[in-house]
């Protein structure tokens, strides 16, 4: 029985079809820490999270929730579990206490105990107000809330949120955040997938970084951001001037050769010590006459890390929400991920 | 926050299996209640089939036996509101799919037959509002049990049995389907050609000989007849026994077959 750690998984492969959604991953998660999944749509993260949570069955390899297998002791994993899913899986015509009364009746809690569990949720997050309503009369944000709730209802050890702040509004988005924290300093281990780099540079203890169902890269999110290189310089031309000049202007400035992005007339250039180069800047930028309309010294975040782990852009967060072109008929196509692109 | 799992008891135990049953079942009664759609197909639908029928084919239909056609058609009504009616359980199965409620509920230590005996459990406690619904509407309009009330209870009893077959099979549909929309389509059109080619509006021996062939063997023929000898009087004892051999043949496939499918499907 493994004690110290709380998810582990050994070379679980699943494949639907033509589509290999998940090709011998491995991670351990040890307790109380928050596993930060990232990656694009597609790579595998919410086939992860169903085999962890006892929904889908590998083809290949393992998995443990402490120390229990998830295939073979599927009953005994699911008394430690929460998992909120993507979808805010909330009884639209139930109000939100009996949502969570149904939760905590069927989690096996008596009947006072599940009404009490459910009104602590409530006020947990904040919908106390709103708790004799049925959830159909809800904001997503709310839905959203009530569906992190109903995973909390049986005080779950590993808790699997999958994409848990999609359709926040920023303010839920740092409520929830803050619970979360609150979660992992009781000892709660945490397993979130996201696209959001913040969420998971925010929350995170551990990343990793899921590209086609494979791991490309485990670590902090200090260290994954060593691998995406130092500090980077963006400088933006003013209208009607050339950012090419620019560009030749800084030419050895940096440790590498300044990029130009044309369409929005930006330069970026890498650098080691960003600060200690803004004197010479100043100096070019005096001696040639230059512009600049702004300037940033910029860390790199976690978008860089996937760009150049992957060689390719992430979603970005404000695409999210809607990440595949909307097809025709307004239907979902499945993906690897059994979801929506 | 303790991170401790509550104590409860194995998902398998009986009583663990009957509580979770009736969490669900008590679930599904909310939402009968609140559900537009649900609330038409329990309440509007029944009431206006048993009119509608009555006083559109009872000028013209005067099957043998019978000396007012809604003394032959109501039992027939009976099977085909039942029916229409489980099409919302598969749509309502294949909603919980696509919402993730499946997903939820099967992360759950809980009964893993709770999700779907629990729907088929509210769907009987709705068919018998819609059977006393139909009756007392019937009856307002000449309807009456001509064989007895043990007899007359009997047919309701062999309805309910209807009902929790179609529930079933609607279940398996909505699972199969996964498309809300699609499920309810099916489990519509599943029945009409059924119920038009059964004794459901007129005798099947006013059929042609080759459409005879299949109305005797039609399974919503045999019910419709069993339950009309229980309302009407006469020799029961075959059709009653051809009818629950049908509906105990369909529950055999169909809640192994649901259950099962259920165990291993998640959200698309």
């Amino acid at each position: 029985m493994d004690t110290e750690r709380a998810i582990v998984a050994e070379g679980l492969s699943k494949r639907f079809g033509p589509v290999q959604a998940l090709a011998g991953v491995d991670l351990a998660v040890p307790r109380g820490a928050v596993l930060g999944l990232l990656g694009p749509n597609g790579a595998g993260k919410t086939t992860l999270v169903r085999i962890l949570a006892t929904l889908l069955p590998p083809d290949a390899g393992r998995a443990q929730i402490c120390g229990l297998d998830v295939v073979c002791q599927a009953g005994a994993v699911r008394r430690l579990i929460g998992l909120s899913g993507q979808y805010a899986a909330v009884d639209a015509f139930l109000t939100g206490r009996e949502n969570l009364k149904m939760i905590g009746r069927l989690s096996g809690l008596g009947r006072a105990a599940a009404r009490r569990r459910a009104d602590e949720l409530l006020e947990l997050v904040d919908l106390t107000e709103a708790a004799g309503r049925i959830a159909r009369t809800y904001s997503s944000g709310m839905r959203r809330r009530l569906d992190f709730a109903a995973s909390l209802v049986a005080r779950p050890a590993v808790l699997f949120l999958d994409e848990p702040t999609t359709g926040l509004d920023p303010r839920g988005r740092l409520g929830l955040w803050r619970l979360l924290g609150e979660l992992a300093a009781q000892g709660v281990s945490l397993l979130l997938t996201t696209q959001y780099m913040e969420e998971a540079d925010q929350l995170a203890d551990q990343l990793v970084v899921l590209d086609q169902g494979r791991v490309i890269a485990t670590g902090t999110a200090t260290t994954l951001k060593a691998r995406a290189g130092g500090d980077r310089l963006e400088l933006h031309t003013p209208p009607g001037q050339d950012p090419a000049l620019l560009a030749a202007a800084l030419a050895g400035l940096g440790s590498g050769a300044p990029v130009i992005d044309a369409d929005v007339g930006r330069v970026v250039l890498p650098v080691r010590d960003g600060p200690a180069i803004l004197p010479e800047l100043a100096a070019r930028l005096a001696a040639t006459g230059l512009r600049v309309a702004d300037l940033a010294l910029r860390r790199p975040t976690l978008d860089d890390v996937f760009l150049a782990l992957t060689g390719q852009q992430p979603t970005s967060p404000g695409h999210a929400d809607q990440p595949g072109p909307p097809r025709r008929d307004g239907s979902r196509t499945p993906t690897a991920e059994g979801r929506a692109p | 926050m303790t991170t401790t799992a509550p104590p409860a008891a194995q998902p398998g135990a009986p009583t663990r299996a009957l509580a979770d049953l009736v969490t669900v079942t008590g679930r599904n009664l909310h939402r009968l209640v609140r559900v537009p759609t649900l609330i038409v197909f329990a309440t509007v639908q029944p009431v206006m089939f048993v009119l509608l029928f009555t006083y559109t084919y009872g000028g013209a239909i005067h099957p043998p036996g019978v000396t007012r056609y809604i003394d032959y058609i109501l039992p027939g009504i009976f099977v085909l509101a039942i029916a229409f009616g489980a099409s919302q359980t598969g749509v309502a199965i294949a909603d919980d799919l696509a919402t993730g409620m499946i997903d939820r509920f099967r992360a759950l230590p809980m009964a893993r037959s709770a999700v779907l005996a629990g729907r088929a459990l509210a769907d009987a406690v709705r068919n018998l509002f819609v059977l006393a619904l139909m009756t007392g509407v019937g009856a307002a309009i000449g309807f009456r049990f001509h064989a007895g009330a043990a007899a007359a209870l009997a047919a309701i009893g062999l309805a309910m049995a209807v009902g929790l077959a179609c529930s079933w099979l609607n279940a398996l549909v909505g699972l199969l389907v996964r498309d809300a929309e699609s499920a309810g389509l099916a489990g519509l059109l599943g029945v009409v050609p059924l119920i038009f080619t059964s004794s459901t509006f007129v005798p099947v021996a006013t059929m042609p000989g080759w459409l005879q062939a299949f109305a005797k063997i039609n399974p919503v023929t045999v019910t419709v007849d069993a339950l009309r000898a229980l309302c009407l009087g006469g020799p029961t004892a075959t059709h009653v026994w051809q009818a629950l051999a049908w509906i105990a043949g369909l529950l055999a496939v169909s809640v192994p077959a649901a259950v099962a499918r259920y165990r291993h499907t998640t959200a698309t």
